[in-house]
Protein backbone atom coordinates (compact mmCIF):
# COMPACT_ATOMS: atom_id res chain seq x y z
CA UNK A 1 0.00 0.00 0.00
CA UNK A 2 1.34 3.49 -1.06
CA UNK A 3 0.45 5.25 2.35
CA UNK A 4 0.65 8.43 0.24
CA UNK A 5 -2.59 7.52 -1.30
CA UNK A 6 -4.24 7.57 1.79
CA UNK A 7 -5.64 10.33 4.01
CA UNK A 8 -5.77 10.42 7.43
CA UNK A 9 -8.00 11.47 10.40
CA UNK A 10 -6.87 12.89 13.76
CA UNK A 11 -8.53 9.81 15.44
CA UNK A 12 -6.85 7.57 13.65
CA UNK A 13 -8.57 6.27 10.95
CA UNK A 14 -6.71 6.15 7.19
CA UNK A 15 -8.99 6.59 4.05
CA UNK A 16 -8.69 5.55 0.58
CA UNK A 17 -10.91 7.15 -1.90
CA UNK A 18 -11.30 5.24 -5.66
CA UNK A 19 -14.01 6.44 -7.85
CA UNK A 20 -16.77 7.08 -5.07
CA UNK A 21 -15.72 3.89 -2.90
CA UNK A 22 -13.51 4.85 0.02
CA UNK A 23 -12.06 2.53 2.22
CA UNK A 24 -11.46 2.81 5.66
CA UNK A 25 -8.91 1.32 8.03
CA UNK A 26 -6.98 2.63 11.48
CA UNK A 27 -3.31 3.40 11.29
CA UNK A 28 -0.12 1.51 12.27
CA UNK A 29 0.07 4.25 14.99
CA UNK A 30 -3.46 3.49 16.75
CA UNK A 31 -2.35 -0.27 16.20
CA UNK A 32 0.62 0.18 18.10
CA UNK A 33 -1.36 2.56 21.15
CA UNK A 34 -4.16 -0.15 21.30
CA UNK A 35 -1.68 -3.29 21.99
CA UNK A 36 -3.68 -6.56 21.71
CA UNK A 37 -6.93 -5.86 19.95
CA UNK A 38 -9.54 -8.01 20.89
CA UNK A 39 -12.51 -7.86 19.19
CA UNK A 40 -14.25 -5.13 16.42
CA UNK A 41 -17.93 -4.68 15.76
CA UNK A 42 -18.38 -3.41 12.56
CA UNK A 43 -21.66 -1.91 10.51
CA UNK A 44 -23.21 -3.83 8.14
CA UNK A 45 -24.03 -3.79 4.49
CA UNK A 46 -26.29 -1.18 3.90
CA UNK A 47 -26.07 0.65 6.36
CA UNK A 48 -25.86 4.63 6.53
CA UNK A 49 -22.76 6.17 7.87
CA UNK A 50 -21.94 9.54 8.53
CA UNK A 51 -18.37 11.96 8.65
CA UNK A 52 -17.27 12.55 11.60
CA UNK A 53 -19.90 9.59 13.45
CA UNK A 54 -19.33 6.68 14.34
CA UNK A 55 -19.25 3.61 12.55
CA UNK A 56 -18.54 1.00 14.47
CA UNK A 57 -16.00 -0.34 17.95
CA UNK A 58 -12.33 -1.73 18.39
CA UNK A 59 -12.11 -3.23 21.69
CA UNK A 60 -8.27 -3.89 22.92
CA UNK A 61 -7.17 -5.27 26.11
CA UNK A 62 -6.89 -1.57 27.13
CA UNK A 63 -9.96 0.39 26.02
CA UNK A 64 -12.71 0.03 23.81
CA UNK A 65 -12.60 3.06 21.08
CA UNK A 66 -15.26 4.42 18.71
CA UNK A 67 -14.20 4.10 14.95
CA UNK A 68 -15.11 6.77 12.98
CA UNK A 69 -16.82 7.32 9.30
CA UNK A 70 -14.84 10.39 7.13
CA UNK A 71 -17.42 10.71 4.43
CA UNK A 72 -21.35 10.37 4.33
CA UNK A 73 -22.45 7.44 2.39
CA UNK A 74 -23.44 3.75 2.25
CA UNK A 75 -21.67 0.35 3.53
CA UNK A 76 -20.93 -1.54 0.38
CA UNK A 77 -18.58 -3.86 2.08
CA UNK A 78 -17.37 -4.84 5.07
CA UNK A 79 -14.38 -7.06 6.25
CA UNK A 80 -16.06 -9.85 7.85
CA UNK A 81 -13.24 -11.67 8.44
CA UNK A 82 -12.07 -9.05 11.22
CA UNK A 83 -14.89 -9.98 13.40
CA UNK A 84 -13.83 -13.73 13.76
CA UNK A 85 -10.73 -13.14 14.08
CA UNK A 86 -8.91 -9.11 14.82
CA UNK A 87 -5.60 -10.14 14.39
CA UNK A 88 -5.06 -9.00 10.09
CA UNK A 89 -5.82 -5.08 11.68
CA UNK A 90 -2.69 -5.56 14.26
CA UNK A 91 -0.27 -7.39 11.33
CA UNK A 92 -1.39 -5.24 8.29
CA UNK A 93 -3.63 -2.30 8.81
CA UNK A 94 -3.03 -0.80 5.47
CA UNK A 95 -3.88 -4.02 3.77
CA UNK A 96 -5.77 -7.16 5.06
CA UNK A 97 -7.16 -5.09 8.06
CA UNK A 98 -9.06 -2.84 6.23
CA UNK A 99 -12.63 -2.43 8.02
CA UNK A 100 -15.18 -0.96 5.68
CA UNK A 101 -15.89 0.15 1.89
CA UNK A 102 -18.28 2.97 1.56
CA UNK A 103 -20.20 3.98 -1.40
CA UNK A 104 -19.53 8.08 -0.97
CA UNK A 105 -21.86 10.40 -1.43
CA UNK A 106 -21.48 12.54 -4.71
CA UNK A 107 -19.05 15.15 -4.64
CA UNK A 108 -17.58 13.42 -1.05
CA UNK A 109 -14.06 14.60 -1.30
CA UNK A 110 -11.15 13.63 1.40
CA UNK A 111 -9.62 17.10 1.33
CA UNK A 112 -9.71 18.21 4.97
CA UNK A 113 -8.33 14.69 6.37
CA UNK A 114 -4.30 15.05 6.64
CA UNK A 115 -1.38 13.74 4.41
CA UNK A 116 1.01 11.18 5.32
CA UNK A 117 2.94 13.95 5.78
CA UNK A 118 0.98 15.35 7.87
CA UNK A 119 -0.37 12.89 10.08
CA UNK A 120 3.23 11.97 10.84
CA UNK A 121 3.91 15.50 12.32
CA UNK A 122 0.21 15.19 14.30
CA UNK A 123 1.86 11.61 15.61
CA UNK A 124 5.21 12.96 16.56
CA UNK A 125 3.79 15.90 18.39
CA UNK A 126 2.27 13.64 20.97
CA UNK A 127 -1.37 13.49 19.23
CA UNK B 1 -21.77 2.96 59.46
CA UNK B 2 -20.68 4.97 62.56
CA UNK B 3 -23.18 7.16 63.72
CA UNK B 4 -22.16 10.84 62.74
CA UNK B 5 -22.59 13.48 65.58
CA UNK B 6 -24.28 16.76 64.14
CA UNK B 7 -23.51 18.81 67.04
CA UNK B 8 -24.16 23.05 67.32
CA UNK B 9 -20.04 23.06 67.70
CA UNK B 10 -20.01 20.38 64.37
CA UNK B 11 -22.45 23.11 62.77
CA UNK B 12 -20.34 25.83 63.70
CA UNK B 13 -16.94 24.63 62.55
CA UNK B 14 -18.72 23.28 59.43
CA UNK B 15 -20.20 26.90 58.68
CA UNK B 16 -16.68 28.79 59.41
CA UNK B 17 -14.82 26.48 57.04
CA UNK B 18 -17.02 27.83 54.29
CA UNK B 19 -17.17 31.02 55.44
CA UNK B 20 -21.31 31.36 56.40
CA UNK B 21 -22.20 33.24 59.32
CA UNK B 22 -25.17 31.33 60.04
CA UNK B 23 -27.68 27.95 58.82
CA UNK B 24 -30.26 30.84 57.73
CA UNK B 25 -27.44 32.36 55.63
CA UNK B 26 -26.76 29.72 54.01
CA UNK B 27 -30.31 28.65 52.73
CA UNK B 28 -30.59 32.46 51.70
CA UNK B 29 -30.37 31.48 48.13
CA UNK B 30 -33.22 29.62 48.29
CA UNK B 31 -36.39 31.46 47.66
CA UNK B 32 -38.82 32.74 50.09
CA UNK B 33 -41.61 31.39 48.66
CA UNK B 34 -40.84 27.25 48.44
CA UNK B 35 -39.90 27.49 51.69
CA UNK B 36 -40.88 25.29 54.77
CA UNK B 37 -41.78 27.77 57.32
CA UNK B 38 -42.69 25.12 60.48
CA UNK B 39 -40.89 22.55 61.64
CA UNK B 40 -41.39 19.30 59.76
CA UNK B 41 -44.44 17.00 60.93
CA UNK B 42 -42.80 13.78 62.67
CA UNK B 43 -43.39 13.27 65.98
CA UNK B 44 -40.43 14.12 69.06
CA UNK B 45 -37.89 11.79 69.98
CA UNK B 46 -38.70 8.62 71.88
CA UNK B 47 -36.44 7.02 74.91
CA UNK B 48 -34.22 4.25 74.07
CA UNK B 49 -37.23 2.19 75.99
CA UNK B 50 -39.80 3.59 74.30
CA UNK B 51 -38.47 2.92 70.86
CA UNK B 52 -37.51 -0.53 71.73
CA UNK B 53 -40.90 -1.16 72.62
CA UNK B 54 -42.43 0.24 69.50
CA UNK B 55 -40.22 -1.54 66.67
CA UNK B 56 -41.16 -4.92 68.67
CA UNK B 57 -45.21 -3.22 68.79
CA UNK B 58 -44.04 -2.70 64.58
CA UNK B 59 -42.16 -6.58 63.87
CA UNK B 60 -45.32 -8.42 66.10
CA UNK B 61 -47.62 -6.90 63.16
CA UNK B 62 -45.92 -9.06 60.77
CA UNK B 63 -47.38 -12.86 59.77
CA UNK B 64 -43.99 -14.25 58.61
CA UNK B 65 -43.71 -17.53 56.65
CA UNK B 66 -42.46 -18.41 59.97
CA UNK B 67 -45.59 -17.54 61.82
CA UNK B 68 -48.10 -19.25 59.47
CA UNK B 69 -48.04 -21.78 57.15
CA UNK B 70 -46.95 -20.46 53.50
CA UNK B 71 -48.40 -21.49 50.17
CA UNK B 72 -47.50 -18.41 48.86
CA UNK B 73 -45.33 -18.04 45.29
CA UNK B 74 -45.58 -15.36 41.82
CA UNK B 75 -41.76 -15.29 42.72
CA UNK B 76 -40.73 -15.28 46.33
CA UNK B 77 -40.87 -18.83 47.89
CA UNK B 78 -40.59 -20.60 51.14
CA UNK B 79 -37.88 -23.15 50.31
CA UNK B 80 -35.52 -24.55 53.22
CA UNK B 81 -32.44 -22.51 53.57
CA UNK B 82 -29.75 -25.21 54.90
CA UNK B 83 -27.73 -23.98 57.82
CA UNK B 84 -24.05 -23.60 56.05
CA UNK B 85 -25.65 -20.80 53.99
CA UNK B 86 -26.15 -18.59 56.87
CA UNK B 87 -22.64 -19.35 58.33
CA UNK B 88 -20.25 -18.64 55.02
CA UNK B 89 -22.51 -15.69 53.95
CA UNK B 90 -22.24 -14.36 57.36
CA UNK B 91 -18.57 -14.41 57.54
CA UNK B 92 -17.52 -10.95 57.91
CA UNK B 93 -14.89 -11.48 55.31
CA UNK B 94 -18.23 -11.31 52.81
CA UNK B 95 -20.50 -9.88 54.10
CA UNK B 96 -21.11 -7.11 52.30
CA UNK B 97 -22.95 -6.03 49.43
CA UNK B 98 -20.32 -4.02 47.84
CA UNK B 99 -16.92 -4.92 46.35
CA UNK B 100 -14.68 -2.09 46.84
CA UNK B 101 -13.94 -0.06 43.48
CA UNK B 102 -10.60 -1.42 43.22
CA UNK B 103 -12.03 -5.04 43.37
CA UNK B 104 -9.48 -7.15 42.32
CA UNK B 105 -7.98 -6.34 45.99
CA UNK B 106 -11.32 -8.58 46.48
CA UNK B 107 -9.55 -11.55 45.78
CA UNK B 108 -11.82 -13.65 48.01
CA UNK B 109 -14.90 -12.01 46.33
CA UNK B 110 -14.53 -12.27 42.94
CA UNK B 111 -13.72 -15.89 43.36
CA UNK B 112 -17.23 -16.29 44.92
CA UNK B 113 -18.71 -14.63 41.94
CA UNK B 114 -16.82 -16.43 39.34
CA UNK B 115 -17.94 -19.70 41.21
CA UNK B 116 -21.74 -18.32 41.43
CA UNK B 117 -21.24 -17.68 37.28
CA UNK B 118 -19.87 -21.27 36.65
CA UNK B 119 -22.67 -22.86 38.95
CA UNK B 120 -25.76 -20.57 37.21
CA UNK B 121 -24.01 -22.07 33.73
CA UNK B 122 -23.64 -25.44 34.93
CA UNK B 123 -27.68 -25.11 36.24
CA UNK B 124 -28.98 -23.08 32.93
CA UNK B 125 -26.73 -24.77 30.12
CA UNK B 126 -25.67 -21.50 29.00
CA UNK B 127 -22.65 -20.45 28.05
CA UNK B 128 -21.84 -17.20 30.02
CA UNK B 129 -23.45 -15.43 33.35
CA UNK B 130 -22.95 -12.22 35.28
CA UNK B 131 -22.43 -11.91 38.51
CA UNK B 132 -26.27 -11.04 38.95
CA UNK B 133 -28.57 -7.91 38.71
CA UNK B 134 -30.98 -6.92 41.33
CA UNK B 135 -33.74 -9.37 41.04
CA UNK B 136 -36.27 -11.01 38.29
CA UNK B 137 -37.99 -7.80 37.34
CA UNK B 138 -34.72 -6.31 36.52
CA UNK B 139 -33.44 -8.62 34.75
CA UNK B 140 -36.21 -9.20 32.43
CA UNK B 141 -35.97 -5.56 31.64
CA UNK B 142 -32.29 -5.65 31.29
CA UNK B 143 -32.45 -9.02 29.21
CA UNK B 144 -34.79 -6.67 26.91
CA UNK B 145 -32.20 -3.80 26.91
CA UNK B 146 -29.21 -6.10 26.03
CA UNK B 147 -31.34 -7.85 23.03
CA UNK B 148 -31.83 -4.37 21.75
CA UNK B 149 -28.40 -3.38 21.93
CA UNK B 150 -27.45 -7.34 20.03
CA UNK B 151 -30.45 -6.02 17.22
CA UNK B 152 -30.83 -2.75 16.89
CA UNK B 153 -32.93 -2.52 13.99
CA UNK B 154 -36.07 -5.10 14.85
CA UNK B 155 -38.26 -2.45 17.66
CA UNK B 156 -40.98 -5.49 18.61
CA UNK B 157 -40.72 -7.18 21.61
CA UNK B 158 -43.46 -9.71 22.40
CA UNK B 159 -44.31 -10.70 25.57
CA UNK B 160 -46.91 -13.32 27.20
CA UNK B 161 -49.10 -12.63 29.80
CA UNK B 162 -48.40 -15.38 31.56
CA UNK B 163 -45.11 -13.59 32.84
CA UNK B 164 -45.12 -12.32 35.55
CA UNK B 165 -47.43 -9.04 35.73
CA UNK B 166 -44.70 -6.94 38.07
CA UNK B 167 -41.88 -7.82 35.60
CA UNK B 168 -43.63 -7.06 32.83
CA UNK B 169 -44.17 -3.38 34.43
CA UNK B 170 -40.68 -3.41 35.18
CA UNK B 171 -39.92 -3.74 31.39
CA UNK B 172 -42.62 -1.08 30.41
CA UNK B 173 -40.39 1.64 32.62
CA UNK B 174 -37.22 0.83 31.27
CA UNK B 175 -38.14 1.02 27.69
CA UNK B 176 -40.59 3.56 28.13
CA UNK B 177 -38.35 6.16 26.29
CA UNK B 178 -36.87 3.74 23.61
CA UNK B 179 -37.45 2.87 19.72
CA UNK B 180 -39.61 -0.05 21.04
CA UNK B 181 -42.99 -1.81 21.17
CA UNK B 182 -44.40 -3.86 23.80
CA UNK B 183 -46.68 -6.28 22.53
CA UNK B 184 -48.55 -8.44 25.38
CA UNK B 185 -49.96 -11.98 23.97
CA UNK B 186 -52.79 -13.35 25.77
CA UNK B 187 -52.85 -16.70 27.25
CA UNK B 188 -56.39 -17.78 27.99
CA UNK B 189 -55.34 -21.58 28.36
CA UNK B 190 -52.54 -20.39 30.80
CA UNK B 191 -49.67 -21.01 28.37
CA UNK B 192 -48.57 -19.35 25.43
CA UNK B 193 -50.39 -20.86 22.46
CA UNK B 194 -47.52 -21.48 19.92
CA UNK B 195 -50.06 -20.93 17.39
CA UNK B 196 -50.96 -17.53 18.15
CA UNK B 197 -47.27 -16.93 18.56
CA UNK B 198 -47.07 -17.64 15.17
CA UNK B 199 -49.66 -15.29 14.40
CA UNK B 200 -47.55 -12.26 15.88
CA UNK B 201 -44.01 -12.93 15.65
CA UNK B 202 -42.63 -11.36 11.92
CA UNK B 203 -39.46 -9.83 10.82
CA UNK B 204 -39.62 -6.80 12.90
CA UNK B 205 -39.58 -9.07 16.26
CA UNK B 206 -36.33 -8.21 18.66
CA UNK B 207 -37.70 -11.08 21.04
CA UNK B 208 -40.11 -13.18 22.18
CA UNK B 209 -39.98 -13.46 26.47
CA UNK B 210 -41.88 -16.44 28.17
CA UNK B 211 -41.60 -17.53 31.75
CA UNK B 212 -40.91 -21.14 31.81
CA UNK B 213 -43.01 -22.53 34.80
CA UNK B 214 -45.32 -19.50 34.05
CA UNK B 215 -46.73 -16.75 36.39
CA UNK B 216 -49.67 -19.59 37.18
CA UNK B 217 -47.09 -22.02 37.19
CA UNK B 218 -48.35 -23.85 34.25
CA UNK B 219 -45.41 -25.16 31.76
CA UNK B 220 -44.89 -22.99 28.84
CA UNK B 221 -44.48 -25.10 24.99
CA UNK B 222 -40.99 -23.61 25.24
CA UNK B 223 -39.17 -25.91 22.04
CA UNK B 224 -41.91 -24.68 20.16
CA UNK B 225 -41.62 -21.15 21.03
CA UNK B 226 -37.97 -21.57 20.50
CA UNK B 227 -38.27 -22.93 16.97
CA UNK B 228 -40.02 -19.73 16.15
CA UNK B 229 -37.80 -17.35 17.27
CA UNK B 230 -35.20 -19.17 15.57
CA UNK B 231 -37.21 -19.15 11.92
CA UNK B 232 -37.87 -15.42 12.15
CA UNK B 233 -34.79 -14.40 13.53
CA UNK B 234 -35.67 -12.96 16.75
CA UNK B 235 -34.27 -13.20 20.21
CA UNK B 236 -35.88 -16.08 22.68
CA UNK B 237 -35.79 -14.59 26.30
CA UNK B 238 -37.09 -16.97 29.09
CA UNK B 239 -37.38 -16.35 33.28
CA UNK B 240 -36.74 -19.52 34.66
CA UNK B 241 -37.54 -20.68 38.09
CA UNK B 242 -34.00 -21.70 39.22
CA UNK B 243 -35.27 -24.74 41.20
CA UNK B 244 -37.35 -26.34 38.26
CA UNK B 245 -34.23 -27.35 36.72
CA UNK B 246 -33.68 -30.14 38.85
CA UNK B 247 -36.73 -31.82 36.54
CA UNK B 248 -36.82 -29.53 33.73
CA UNK B 249 -34.93 -28.92 30.53
CA UNK B 250 -32.27 -26.27 31.19
CA UNK B 251 -32.40 -23.15 29.03
CA UNK B 252 -29.67 -23.78 27.06
CA UNK B 253 -31.02 -27.12 25.88
CA UNK B 254 -34.08 -25.94 24.33
CA UNK B 255 -32.28 -23.00 22.55
CA UNK B 256 -33.13 -19.88 24.47
CA UNK B 257 -30.68 -17.14 24.07
CA UNK B 258 -30.87 -15.05 27.41
CA UNK B 259 -31.97 -16.70 30.49
CA UNK B 260 -33.02 -14.82 33.82
CA UNK B 261 -34.65 -15.53 36.82
CA UNK B 262 -35.50 -14.50 40.26
CA UNK B 263 -32.77 -15.88 42.40
CA UNK B 264 -34.72 -15.66 45.86
CA UNK B 265 -35.28 -19.32 46.00
CA UNK B 266 -31.45 -20.62 45.68
CA UNK B 267 -31.47 -19.80 49.58
CA UNK B 268 -32.43 -16.43 50.14
CA UNK B 269 -35.45 -15.44 52.88
CA UNK B 270 -38.53 -13.96 51.80
CA UNK B 271 -38.61 -10.32 52.68
CA UNK B 272 -40.65 -7.76 51.71
CA UNK B 273 -39.62 -5.34 48.96
CA UNK B 274 -36.04 -7.73 48.43
CA UNK B 275 -33.65 -7.20 48.41
CA UNK B 276 -33.55 -10.30 45.98
CA UNK B 277 -31.43 -11.94 43.37
CA UNK B 278 -31.43 -10.91 39.39
CA UNK B 279 -29.82 -14.12 37.60
CA UNK B 280 -28.78 -13.82 33.73
CA UNK B 281 -27.09 -15.64 31.58
CA UNK B 282 -26.64 -15.99 27.79
CA UNK B 283 -24.92 -17.48 24.58
CA UNK B 284 -21.49 -16.96 24.17
CA UNK B 285 -22.11 -14.74 20.89
CA UNK B 286 -23.77 -12.48 23.27
CA UNK B 287 -20.72 -11.58 25.85
CA UNK B 288 -20.12 -8.32 24.88
CA UNK B 289 -23.75 -7.22 24.89
CA UNK B 290 -24.44 -8.49 28.46
CA UNK B 291 -25.10 -6.24 31.16
CA UNK B 292 -23.22 -5.99 34.56
CA UNK B 293 -20.13 -7.55 36.06
CA UNK B 294 -18.48 -10.52 35.03
CA UNK B 295 -15.67 -12.09 36.75
CA UNK B 296 -13.16 -14.08 34.72
CA UNK B 297 -9.80 -16.30 35.88
CA UNK B 298 -6.44 -15.55 35.09
CA UNK B 299 -3.33 -15.66 36.18
CA UNK B 300 -0.83 -13.54 38.26
CA UNK B 301 2.55 -12.50 37.43
CA UNK B 302 3.94 -15.75 39.23
CA UNK B 303 1.85 -17.80 37.65
CA UNK B 304 -1.10 -17.96 40.34
CA UNK B 305 -4.36 -18.63 39.52
CA UNK B 306 -6.41 -15.70 39.98
CA UNK B 307 -9.65 -13.46 39.25
CA UNK B 308 -10.20 -10.04 37.41
CA UNK B 309 -13.30 -8.04 36.54
CA UNK B 310 -13.15 -9.12 32.82
CA UNK B 311 -14.94 -6.66 30.05
CA UNK B 312 -14.82 -4.45 31.84
CA UNK B 313 -13.88 -1.63 28.76
CA UNK B 314 -17.47 -1.93 27.65
CA UNK B 315 -18.74 -1.27 31.63
CA UNK B 316 -21.24 2.06 31.60
CA UNK B 317 -18.31 3.74 34.21
CA UNK B 318 -15.93 3.55 31.52
CA UNK B 319 -18.28 4.33 28.10
CA UNK B 320 -21.47 5.28 29.76
CA UNK B 321 -22.95 6.88 26.92
CA UNK B 322 -22.19 3.35 24.67
CA UNK B 323 -22.91 1.39 27.41
CA UNK B 324 -25.88 -0.98 26.93
CA UNK B 325 -26.73 -0.90 30.13
CA UNK B 326 -26.64 1.12 33.03
CA UNK B 327 -26.73 -0.97 35.62
CA UNK B 328 -24.05 -0.28 38.31
CA UNK B 329 -23.66 -3.01 41.18
CA UNK B 330 -25.08 -6.34 41.32
CA UNK B 331 -26.28 -8.32 44.52
CA UNK B 332 -22.91 -9.76 45.84
CA UNK B 333 -24.09 -11.46 48.97
CA UNK B 334 -27.50 -13.02 47.33
CA UNK B 335 -25.51 -14.16 45.11
CA UNK B 336 -22.91 -15.62 47.16
CA UNK B 337 -25.94 -17.27 49.50
CA UNK B 338 -27.54 -18.78 45.81
CA UNK B 339 -23.72 -20.40 45.49
CA UNK B 340 -23.43 -21.54 48.65
CA UNK B 341 -26.88 -22.91 48.17
CA UNK B 342 -26.66 -25.09 45.04
CA UNK B 343 -22.87 -26.42 45.88
CA UNK B 344 -24.62 -27.39 49.28
CA UNK B 345 -27.50 -29.18 47.32
CA UNK B 346 -25.54 -30.61 44.43
CA UNK B 347 -27.03 -31.35 41.44
CA UNK B 348 -28.82 -34.78 43.22
CA UNK B 349 -29.91 -32.23 45.76
CA UNK B 350 -31.56 -30.30 43.95
CA UNK B 351 -32.83 -33.13 41.88
CA UNK B 352 -34.39 -33.91 44.87
CA UNK B 353 -36.16 -30.29 46.22
CA UNK B 354 -37.75 -30.22 42.87
CA UNK B 355 -38.74 -33.76 42.75
CA UNK B 356 -40.84 -32.76 46.36
CA UNK B 357 -41.85 -29.65 45.79
CA UNK B 358 -43.17 -31.43 42.26
CA UNK B 359 -45.25 -34.48 44.26
CA UNK B 360 -46.38 -32.09 47.38
CA UNK B 361 -47.83 -29.11 44.88
CA UNK B 362 -50.06 -32.12 43.21
CA UNK B 363 -50.84 -34.04 46.16
CA UNK B 364 -52.23 -30.16 47.56
CA UNK B 365 -53.61 -30.28 43.60
CA UNK B 366 -55.29 -33.32 43.88
CA UNK B 367 -57.26 -32.90 47.39
CA UNK B 368 -58.36 -29.00 46.43
CA UNK B 369 -59.95 -30.92 43.04
CA UNK B 370 -61.80 -32.90 45.48
CA UNK B 371 -63.21 -29.90 47.53
CA UNK B 372 -66.96 -28.93 46.11
CA UNK B 373 -66.75 -26.21 43.74
CA UNK B 374 -63.05 -25.87 43.35
CA UNK B 375 -61.10 -26.37 40.26
CA UNK B 376 -58.00 -25.79 38.77
CA UNK B 377 -58.04 -23.14 35.97
CA UNK B 378 -56.14 -24.80 33.57
CA UNK B 379 -55.68 -28.02 32.12
CA UNK B 380 -51.85 -27.94 31.82
CA UNK B 381 -48.83 -29.38 33.03
CA UNK B 382 -47.08 -27.81 36.14
CA UNK B 383 -44.14 -27.50 38.59
CA UNK B 384 -44.73 -26.46 42.33
CA UNK B 385 -47.16 -24.03 41.68
CA UNK B 386 -50.75 -23.68 40.61
CA UNK B 387 -54.13 -21.62 39.83
CA UNK B 388 -57.22 -22.42 41.35
CA UNK B 389 -60.79 -20.97 40.61
CA UNK B 390 -62.88 -20.85 43.66
CA UNK B 391 -66.58 -20.35 43.57
CA UNK B 392 -66.79 -16.90 44.60
CA UNK B 393 -64.23 -13.89 45.41
CA UNK B 394 -60.99 -14.84 46.53
CA UNK B 395 -60.35 -12.64 48.98
CA UNK B 396 -62.49 -13.25 51.35
CA UNK B 397 -61.77 -16.84 51.39
CA UNK B 398 -58.15 -15.91 51.95
CA UNK B 399 -58.51 -13.81 54.97
CA UNK B 400 -60.11 -16.39 56.92
CA UNK B 401 -57.65 -18.59 55.61
CA UNK B 402 -54.94 -16.22 56.85
CA UNK B 403 -57.50 -16.29 60.68
CA UNK B 404 -56.57 -19.59 60.45
CA UNK B 405 -53.00 -19.40 60.42
CA UNK B 406 -52.12 -19.55 56.58
CA UNK B 407 -51.06 -17.55 53.81
CA UNK B 408 -52.60 -19.61 51.13
CA UNK B 409 -51.95 -18.49 47.99
CA UNK B 410 -52.07 -15.12 45.85
CA UNK B 411 -55.29 -13.70 44.55
CA UNK B 412 -54.88 -13.45 40.39
CA UNK B 413 -57.30 -10.38 40.35
CA UNK B 414 -54.83 -7.88 41.31
CA UNK B 415 -53.38 -8.38 38.16
CA UNK B 416 -55.85 -10.39 36.10
CA UNK B 417 -59.59 -8.29 36.74
CA UNK B 418 -61.25 -11.39 35.26
CA UNK B 419 -59.38 -13.42 37.43
CA UNK B 420 -60.89 -12.29 40.40
CA UNK B 421 -62.04 -15.70 42.00
CA UNK B 422 -58.82 -17.27 41.13
CA UNK B 423 -55.60 -17.69 43.48
CA UNK B 424 -51.90 -19.36 42.88
CA UNK B 425 -50.82 -21.52 45.32
CA UNK B 426 -47.06 -22.66 45.92
CA UNK B 427 -45.86 -25.65 47.36
CA UNK B 428 -42.34 -26.29 48.05
CA UNK B 429 -40.36 -29.12 49.56
CA UNK B 430 -40.94 -27.50 53.15
CA UNK B 431 -44.39 -27.90 53.26
CA UNK B 432 -44.99 -31.23 55.09
CA UNK B 433 -48.06 -33.72 54.71
CA UNK B 434 -49.63 -33.10 57.18
CA UNK B 435 -49.58 -29.22 56.93
CA UNK B 436 -51.10 -30.16 53.29
CA UNK B 437 -53.52 -32.32 55.10
CA UNK B 438 -54.44 -29.77 57.35
CA UNK B 439 -54.19 -26.96 55.22
CA UNK B 440 -57.12 -28.82 52.63
CA UNK B 441 -59.34 -29.02 55.39
CA UNK B 442 -59.16 -25.51 56.39
CA UNK B 443 -59.78 -24.30 52.62
CA UNK B 444 -63.14 -26.69 53.11
CA UNK B 445 -64.12 -24.84 56.40
CA UNK B 446 -63.22 -21.38 55.41
CA UNK B 447 -65.53 -21.98 51.89
CA UNK B 448 -68.59 -23.58 53.74
CA UNK B 449 -68.82 -20.32 55.80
Amino acid sequence: MDLKKLRFAPTHEWALMEGDTCTVGITQFAVEQLTDVVYIELPDVGDNVFAGDSFGEIESVKAVSDLYSPVNGEVIAINTALVNDPTPVSKDPYGKGWMIKIKAEPGSKLDKMMTQEQYEKQISSGG
Amino acid sequence: MSYVLNTPADQKAMLEAIGVGSIEELFSLVPDRVRLKRPLAIAPALSEIELQLHMAELVGSNRSADDDVCFLGGGSYDHFIPAVVDAVAGRSEFYTAYTPYQAEASQGSLQAFFEYQTLICQLTGMDVANASLYDGGSALAESVLMAHGIHDKRGKVLVADSVHPEYRLALQTYIANLPLSLQVLPTPDGYLNPDDLRKAIDDETLCVIVQHPNFFGCLEEVEAVSELCRARGSLFVVSFDPISLGILKRPGQYGADIAIAEGQCLGNPMVYGGPYLGIMACREEFVRKIPGRLVGQTTDRNGKRCWVLTLQTREQHIRREKATSNICTNQGLFALRAAVYLTALGPQGLRETANLCLQKAHYLAEQMRKIPGVGLQFDRPFFKEFTVKLPGRARETLDRLLQAGYHAGLPLGRWYPHMENCVSIAVTERRTRQEIDAFSAAWIQALAR
